[in-house]
């Protein structure tokens, strides 16, 4: 039977199948691929890319030096704004960001890859263990930095070059965060999370506690105790259920678990997928599940969203790159009931939704979407726990243009702060800008 | 259909393109693949006096700069005449022209500075029944060490007197090839001419370094760690080429010389550039070296699609007509009014036509307008002077305007007039000329 097994089983593939479809999505550039992509860049003037990026890298300037030969400089100019310059050149939407304000795309239709040769300057310097950072001597000043995400670590970064003394807490066995744990697997191969993390660590000056919560194992009055500044980059720690009928089956998954259990698999062979799948949500990480569930050996995977195509969180591209590789994506169905039989999936009661005056309703009608496993992926939460008194409003901390938030002496960014926009780069950017201004404050 | 066929100096050929005497001239075999591609003449490479030939460097011969994407620009060889022997030239020479009657086969000669050498050669070249000769007086590297090539081009001595022993000693026509590595070519053709040339070809390479390897610190090409100069030529010459042209079609010692225009062709375009500044036809090589010979089938269906929509029948119809605008600074209209403008819709806000005049330039174009991302031309400030276009990435984005006489110039204030003005009565020149009292 192998891949028509019906219910929700490991190996459906074949071990080449599995390399094949969890291999890179976009391999890195040759140097000669390179040279042609960075002559297509106009060097343009006060550049509409370098605007759109959250992190504001000197996008012309980079890609200028790839151009002459220089990518070891190139890399630095990148990690001088975003030292997880590695890892967003492979996640970031640079389809929103840079590559859409490129003004290729007025000329032609066609914005010069940024994101592929950021991928390739970063690389070409990880890989020759370049480090263009040091470490000024410790100052004997130190900052708690909670979460070893992106925002935690450019903070922690950051912080350490300027000789802070850094205590990350982090109550994962891994650091990295979502870049560990929450990107499709394709996306980040090579152990480059890792590399990233060790690359960032290496600057001196930061120690990681792993298996440390906070709300469990401290509070925040903890660390104001400890340390002279705290930031906090918890991210959003908690998901949203499903609140229909019959959720606790065999068979109903939270797609940020199923995307971080597969990331940590060492044979993708032995991860389990129901031989057909449907995915509830419409953003990247209802993408990412419903893609990584198609490429482990899915027969059928239907994504559903309760609201329009325009509605969706999930950019075009990633919509695209769903339906290449097979993923149905249905919109304006919103889950109703989970059906079963001996307490194992069999399939979801979807109800038909329009907009009526603005408002969400459901039509009335329904249909029924047979299949083994259900992967919710309907929104992430802040975890309150352990933040004491701190402001959160919309299911955020509060901070101001700084990071700061509503506590004195703490600093917050990434996910789990207002104003960011749920990506990498911009939780780099918020974390750096944090670190700036608490080395500032304790100047 | 245009009617391209060329007659340049009695020497026929279908088309106006020939290959220049170099590296894809050297043998019957690439000559024949030539012809076969549509090229209307061949310049046959260099040949050399009777006895053992010349020997090359067995190391890199040629080095080059290049373009966005690695578009070759410019290139420069260290190459010297034919190092086959002159019998086995000459055999080919007779066969392939045999062979080919409708295709113009001319011979380039290099041999020393001395009558005998000349008067020895030419009636075995005569004897190939080539339709004419080319005097090589411009290769500037090697064969120059020994007193031959640029050498004399450079002496406008000996080139009137080298031409005088071709014309006193062949039926042949003579085109004199002159090199660019002298400070005003004028002269040098004014010495072909005065020894009875029938024709001038001309640029020659520019001597040239292309670059320096920065592992071994040496020239490029090198050869063991050593380099020299080379010629160089390619569309980065193209310019200083056209200028020469020029200057001999307009000099009124030389005017109506023949002239073989040679330098850069790549295109259909650059041969009529030629043409219009008076050459009688084109040679081309590099093009021929980037993209091989097939390469002119492009120039000769564009030519003709040009002169068609123009309606120019025959070549002749065109040849020149740029000359009688050649002119000197001291002669251009002072009054003459444009300003730039860029086409909004076309624009696509690089922003660099702004950073090239803020930077360095006049300050003349905005970057942002009422908050927004704006490139526009402050015609206060704007003097024309055309570097917007040239950087703009977008052709036909920001052209020039011409302003009318009776508009008001925004810069100066002044009504723009209809009158022309040079700087020979400019009242600022100390050396104006000031009508008679």
């Amino acid at each position: 039977m192998g891949r028509l097994e019906p219910g929700i089983h490991s190996g459906r593939l074949s071990p080449a199948e599995y390399d094949k479809n969890f291999s890179e999505l976009h391999p890195v550039f040759s140097d000669h691929e390179a040279l042609v992509a960075s002559d297509r860049c106009y060097f343009c003037y006060d550049a509409p890319c370098m605007t759109a990026c959250p992190t504001s890298i000197d996008v012309p300037l980079f890609i200028r030096q790839i151009s002459t030969g220089n990518a070891i400089g190139a890399a630095k100019t990148i990690f001088d704004q975003n030292i997880m310059g590695g890892m967003c050149a492979r996640v970031c939407p640079t389809e929103t960001l840079c590559e859409q304000a490129c003004v290729r795309n007025t000329a032609e239709e066609r914005p010069v890859e940024i994101g592929r040769l950021q991928r390739f300057a970063t690389d070409k310097a990880m890989n020759a263990g370049k480090q263009f950072y040091t470490r000024l001597n410790s100052n004997g000043k130190s900052v708690g930095v909670v979460g070893a995400g992106p925002a935690g670590l450019a903070a922690a970064h950051r912080l350490a070059m300027h000789g802070f003394n850094v205590m990350v807490y982090d109550h994962r066995e891994k650091a990295g965060g979502l870049n560990e744990y929450g990107i499709a697997t394709y996306k980040a191969t090579d152990e480059i999370a890792q590399k990233e993390v060790d690359y960032i660590l290496s600057i001196g000056g930061i120690d990681v506690l792993d298996g440390e919560m906070l709300g469990r194992d401290f509070t925040l009055a903890d660390l104001k105790s400890r340390h002279d500044a705290v930031f906090l980059g918890i991210g959003l720690g908690g998901v949203n259920a499903l609140t229909v009928q019959g959720t606790h089956e065999y068979g109903v998954v939270d797609a940020v678990e199923f995307i971080a259990n597969l990331r940590q698999a060492d044979a993708k062979g032995d991860v389990p997928v129901g031989r057909r799948v449907v995915v509830i949500g419409g953003g990247m990480t209802a993408v990412d599940a419903a893609v990584q569930a198609k490429l482990l050996g899915a027969e059928e995977v239907t994504m559903c969203y309760r609201r329009g195509q325009e509605h969706m969180n999930a950019s075009l591209y990633e919509q695209e790159l769903a339906a290449s590789k097979g993923v149905l994506i249905r919109h304006w169905l919103a889950p109703k009931a989970v059906l079963s039989h001996g307490g194992h999936v069999t399939g979801i009661t979807m109800a038909y939704t329009h907009l009526e005056n603005g408002l969400l309703k459901e039509t009335g009608h329904t249909i029924d979407i047979a299949c083994d496993q259900i992967l919710t992926a309907i929104g992430q939460t802040l975890d309150i726990a352990g933040l004491d008194t701190i402001k959160v409003e919309k299911g955020k901390i509060v901070i101001d243009e700084e990071g700061k938030t509503s506590v004195a002496g703490v600093w917050a960014g990434g996910d789990c702060a207002t104003g960011g926009e749920d990506l990498t780069v911009s939780a780099v950017a918020m974390g750096r800008d944090a670190a700036m201004s608490i080395i500032k404050s304790l100047a | 259909m245009a009617d391209i066929r060329n007659n340049f100096v009695g020497i026929k050929s279908p088309n106006p393109f020939w290959l220049a005497s170099a590296p894809p001239t050297d043998k019957a075999y690439n000559v024949e693949r030539a012809y076969a591609a549509g090229w209307g003449g061949v310049v046959w490479k260099t040949l050399g006096e009777e006895g053992p030939p010349v020997v090359n460097v067995n190391g890199p011969r040629y080095g080059a700069i290049w373009g966005a994407d690695r578009r070759l620009l410019g290139l420069n060889n260290i190459e010297l005449i034919t190092d086959r022997p002159l019998q086995i030239n000459l055999q080919e020479m007779k066969a392939v022209k045999k062979k080919w009657r409708d295709r113009a086969l001319i011979a380039s000669i290099m041999v020393p500075c001395e009558e005998e050498a000349w008067k020895a050669i030419l009636p075995l070249v005569e004897e190939t029944e080539a339709d004419g000769i080319e005097l090589n007086f411009g290769c500037p590297h090697g064969m120059s060490e020994r007193g031959m090539g640029a050498a004399v081009g450079q002496v406008p001595e000996y080139v009137e007197m080298v031409v005088r022993w071709c014309k006193q000693y062949t039926r042949m026509p003579v085109i004199t090839k002159l090199t660019p590595n002298v400070t005003d070519v004028r002269r040098p053709a004014r010495a072909a001419k005065n020894g009875g040339t029938d024709a001038v070809s001309l640029i020659n390479t520019i001597n040239s370094i292309t670059g320096v390897d920065l592992d071994t610190c040496s020239p490029t090409p090198s050869i063991d760690g050593k380099g020299t100069h080379g010629g160089y030529c390619g569309p980065a010459v193209k310019p200083i080429a056209l200028n020469m042209v020029a200057e001999i079609a307009r000099d009124p010692e030389t005017y109506g010389l023949p002239i073989s225009g040679i330098g850069g062709v790549t295109t259909w375009r650059d041969a009529a550039e030629f043409l219009m500044l008076g050459a009688g036809n084109v040679q081309v090589c590099t093009a021929a070296m980037t993209y091989g010979f097939k390469i002119v089938q492009e120039m000769i269906t564009g030519l003709e699609a040009w002169m068609d929509e123009k309606g120019y029948a025959t070549l002749d119809d065109f040849r020149g007509k740029a000359v009688p605008n050649v002119t000197d600074w001291q002669y251009l209209n002072l009054n003459y009014i444009a300003k730039a403008h860029i086409d909004q819709d076309a624009c696509i806000k690089c922003g660099r036509c702004h950073i090239a005049c803020e930077d360095t330039s006049h300050q003349a174009i905005t970057n942002m307008v009422n908050g927004v991302r704006h490139f526009e031309v402050i015609e206060e400030e704007c003097v024309a002077c055309n570097l917007c276009i040239d950087v703009c990435p977008v052709e036909n984005c920001i052209t020039m305007v011409e302003k009318q006489p009776g508009e008001i110039d925004k810069r100066t204030g002044k009504v723009v007039s209809a009158d022309y003005a040079n700087w020979t009565t400019h009242p600022n020149n100390p050396m104006a000329k000031v009508a008679a009292e």
